[in-house]
């Protein structure tokens, strides 16, 4: 078992050169399709194994830690390892067709190798128990997704793109720069490490400084409320198979990584008396009520999505803030919860792209009639989005609800409700336009008039609806994201963040 | 206070460069001056840790007979990744902002802006 | 690109030294300061002296874009293979002890071809983006 958990950054290290060498669009395909299901084999057997509350580790190199770099595997990072494998796999079986059509035949063999990259990167930023090793995974992963977003057909993609690169730089410096100051005040790098002897340096000015400059980093690339300006121009510019995979596991890994740092390398105790928890819960509150009002105001699918996205990491944010069980449990399986129903919704929105080459709403009036099958996954988990009773949505706002009522914060749990009635005034918003609005305005097929129509779209189809499903079959048997959350919550809050 | 000033040299001047690297990327609108200010940011950070890892009368980390005491070469061998990693984001960044300029015609912030703007309302 | 009589035969004097002294930083490296990133850079900044006297064109055709693009894969998978030799070999990945029938050995042997991948792979890239940067220039 323990050599399988460094397989899970081995085989994209050795796959993403290899599909970058052999220039054939199908070759590259099948590699990447591979590689995927290797990792998502590999990520579920992990799983399984650690559930149980048993933690791996794997020395690399043999140097034994807090010398050498190790990869500790608990029940949370496998967890996350299982979310990043099975959304790209299922994000390659769907993507083939929009990559095809998105990018230019000389290109997609880089296209999938950067995708490689990215899932390297995140993987790693899952696995490894090395702060250090952890932001050279980050730009890893962030270096190869700046590439992929600027690979959108439109120029703003570029935009977009440099944007993002601009703010995710600045956010792994300042965390770069967090993880100097706590090594000038401990002389380690091993998160274990850290924790353990935490209480030898907690005294020094110092600490705080590493804490906050590490937040504020992580805060930019998880893109917490007032710091995700890069998020929705990213989402909304990227080619759909790219879009697919970022919002659906990139920010969350981010927020792992937070959480990770929070509950384990920094004490509860050390800053739960500070101003952090409250600046926390507002970030979070401001962020889900903003970010739901502005996708409300959108006329682009894919902007609106794109801030729904900010609105769904203010709940995780929520979560962290919360600081009990009942809210980190909600923010973890949120994570889980959130990548599903993302994935089925941009895979929607990702067809509506193809078929019509357009999500404006206004060029959509009446689509459901000609497209019912892709509608119809959009109104399916657009009701876990908003978190009806029996979807996957519902579970994890259950769960942070109770944690808001544990506290008596009245406030936030009335804040996700407002959120959540945002939601279902946006959803309602796609909903209306697909069926009800009269397709006597502007017919759908004079959308595509003078371009090709991809008429139908099988395998992506099939895929769209596996994630539907699997927001549904979240919301009734929640035990594998649930188990998971418990166990590494007990892990963390049971006894201060030694492993 | 002059020691201490003094003594915290290295990190005043640590400081100053990281200030203006953020400045310059915040209130620049021309693209490859934000660029150029990141990468100052980058540099500062990258002349913080080589500087804590300073020892004193320590010599370069190599084992010789002479020498008892030498400088930590952990900082370095870390800023030797993150140079790497800073040069890769330049060499992106650089390669972004030619083809944006061959896009819009301009490396002026505002000016990309209103021509995206002007693109939504179409 | 210059037409300087001085500068063409100086440089072609240059290269060949800029090119061995890049080598002995690469495989000195093991006992002195050096590895496989400052040699990467030494080794394609004798291509970059050469690609700008005498012009991009010129020296692609020495070293075409086709077979850098290749370079600078090969590098990434030779680090990766020896860690993966390693695991064949019953250590964990990248343990370079498990690689010779003596640790020091192999430590030795991982030591040297991780950093010669690390060297390919920086010459290629750096003079990739030379290339790519160069090339959007158009030539006077």
């Amino acid at each position: 078992m323990e050599l399988l958990t460094v397989l899970l950054v081995v085989i994209p290290l050795i796959c993403a050169p290899i599909t970058a060498m052999i220039a054939d669009r199908r070759v590259a395909w099948a590699l990447t399709l591979m590689m995927c299901l290797a990792l998502a084999v590999i990520s579920a057997m992990v799983l399984n194994d650690v559930t149980t509350g048993k933690v791996i580790h794997y020395e690399l190199g043999g140097w034994k830690p807090p010398w050498g770099i190790e990869y500790v595997i608990d029940s949370l990072n496998a967890l996350i390892a299982v979310i990043v494998a099975f959304i790209a796999l299922i994000t390659v079986i769907y993507g083939r067709k929009s990559a095809e059509q998105e990018i230019h035949d000389s290109q997609i063999h880089l296209f999938y190798a950067a995708f490689q990259l990215v899932i390297l990167g995140l993987m790693g930023m899952a696995l490894t128990g090395d702060i250090f090793n952890l932001f050279v995974f980050l730009e890893i992963s962030s270096l190869a997704s700046y590439a992929l977003i600027a690979m959108g057909h439109k120029r703003q993609a570029l935009v977009a793109s440099f944007n993002y690169l601009i703010a995710g730089t600045l956010g792994a410096t300042f965390f770069l720069l967090g993880i100097g100051f706590l090594y000038a005040a401990s002389g380690t790098l091993n998160m274990a490490d850290l924790a353990a002897r935490f209480d030898d340096f907690a005294s020094m000015k110092l600490v705080i400084t590493a804490l906050l400059f590490i937040l504020i980093g992580l805060a930019l690339k998880a893109a917490a409320f007032p710091l995700h300006s890069w998020l929705p121009e990213a989402y909304t510019q990227a080619p759909t198979m790219v879009t697919v995979l970022l919002a659906s596991t990139s920010t969350k890994v981010a927020v792992y990584v937070l959480i990770r740092m929070l509950y384990q390398v920094f004490p509860q105790a050390y800053w739960e008396e500070m101003l952090l928890p409250g600046f926390l819960m507002l970030s979070g509150c401001l962020g889900m009520l903003y970010g739901s009002y502005k996708a409300l105001c959108q006329v682009s699918i894919k902007r609106l999505l794109a801030y729904s996205s900010v609105a769904q990491l203010g709940y995780m944010i929520v979560g962290i803030g919360l600081n009990n069980e009942a809210g980190l449990t909600a923010a973890i399986v949120h994570m889980f919860n959130h990548a599903v129903t993302k994935a089925a919704l941009f895979m929607a929105a990702g067809m509506v792209l193809m078929r019509l080459h357009t999500t404006s709403l206004d060029k959509l009036r009446g689509a459901g009639k000609t497209m019912p099958w892709t509608t119809g996954a959009f109104a399916l988990a657009g009701l876990s989005l908003i978190g009806v009773p029996g979807t996957a949505g519902f579970i994890s706002k259950w769960y942070l609800v109770q944690g808001a009522l544990a506290q008596g914060n009245y406030l936030v749990a009335g804040s996700i409700l407002g959120a959540s009635i945002l939601a279902i005034m946006y959803v309602w918003k796609i909903i209306e336009t697909l069926y009800f609005d009269g397709s006597d305005k502007l017919h759908v097929h004079k959308v595509g008039s003078g371009k090709q129509i991809v008429a139908d779209l099988p395998v992506a189809t099939a895929c769209c609806y596996l994630m539907v499903f699997a927001c549904f079959y979240f919301g009734l048997y929640t035990s594998i994201p649930l188990e998971a959350a418990q166990t590494a919550v007990q892990a963390m809050m049971g006894n201060g963040g030694a492993q | 206070m002059t020691t201490y000033l003094l003594g915290h040299l290295n990190y005043w001047l640590i400081i100053g460069v990281m200030m203006i690297g953020m400045f310059t990327m915040m209130s620049s609108p021309n693209l490859m001056k934000k660029l150029a200010g990141l990468s100052m940011f980058q540099t500062a950070v990258i002349l913080f840790y080589v500087s804590i890892g300073k020892v004193e009368d320590g010599t370069a980390p190599i084992i010789t007979e002479t020498a008892t005491r030498y400088a930590n070469p952990l900082p370095q061998v870390l800023m030797l990744t993150a140079i790497v990693v800073g040069v890769a984001t330049m060499a992106l960044g650089f390669a972004l902002i030619i083809r944006i300029r061959r896009a819009y015609n301009s490396m002026e912030e505002d000016d990309i802006h209103l021509q995206i703007q002007r693109e939504e309302l179409d | 690109m210059s037409d300087s009589l001085i500068l063409r035969v100086i440089t072609k004097w240059l290269v060949p030294v800029i090119l061995l002294f890049a080598l002995y930083v690469q495989f000195h490296g093991d006992y002195s300061p050096g590895g496989g990133f400052q040699a990467g850079v030494i080794f394609s900044s004798a291509f970059l002296l050469y690609a700008l006297v005498y012009g991009v064109e010129a020296t692609s055709r020495v070293l075409p874009e086709a077979v850098l693009r290749i370079g600078a894969s090969a590098g990434v998978l030779l680090f990766a293979g020896v860690g993966v030799v390693s695991l064949f070999k019953g250590g964990t990945f990248l343990d370079y002890s498990a690689l010779s029938d003596t640790p020091l050995a192999g430590q030795h042997i991982g030591i040297i071809v991780i950093e010669l991948g690390v060297g390919i792979t920086v010459a290629c890239v750096m003079l990739l983006l030379f290339y790519t940067f160069a090339r959007t220039i158009p030539p006077q």
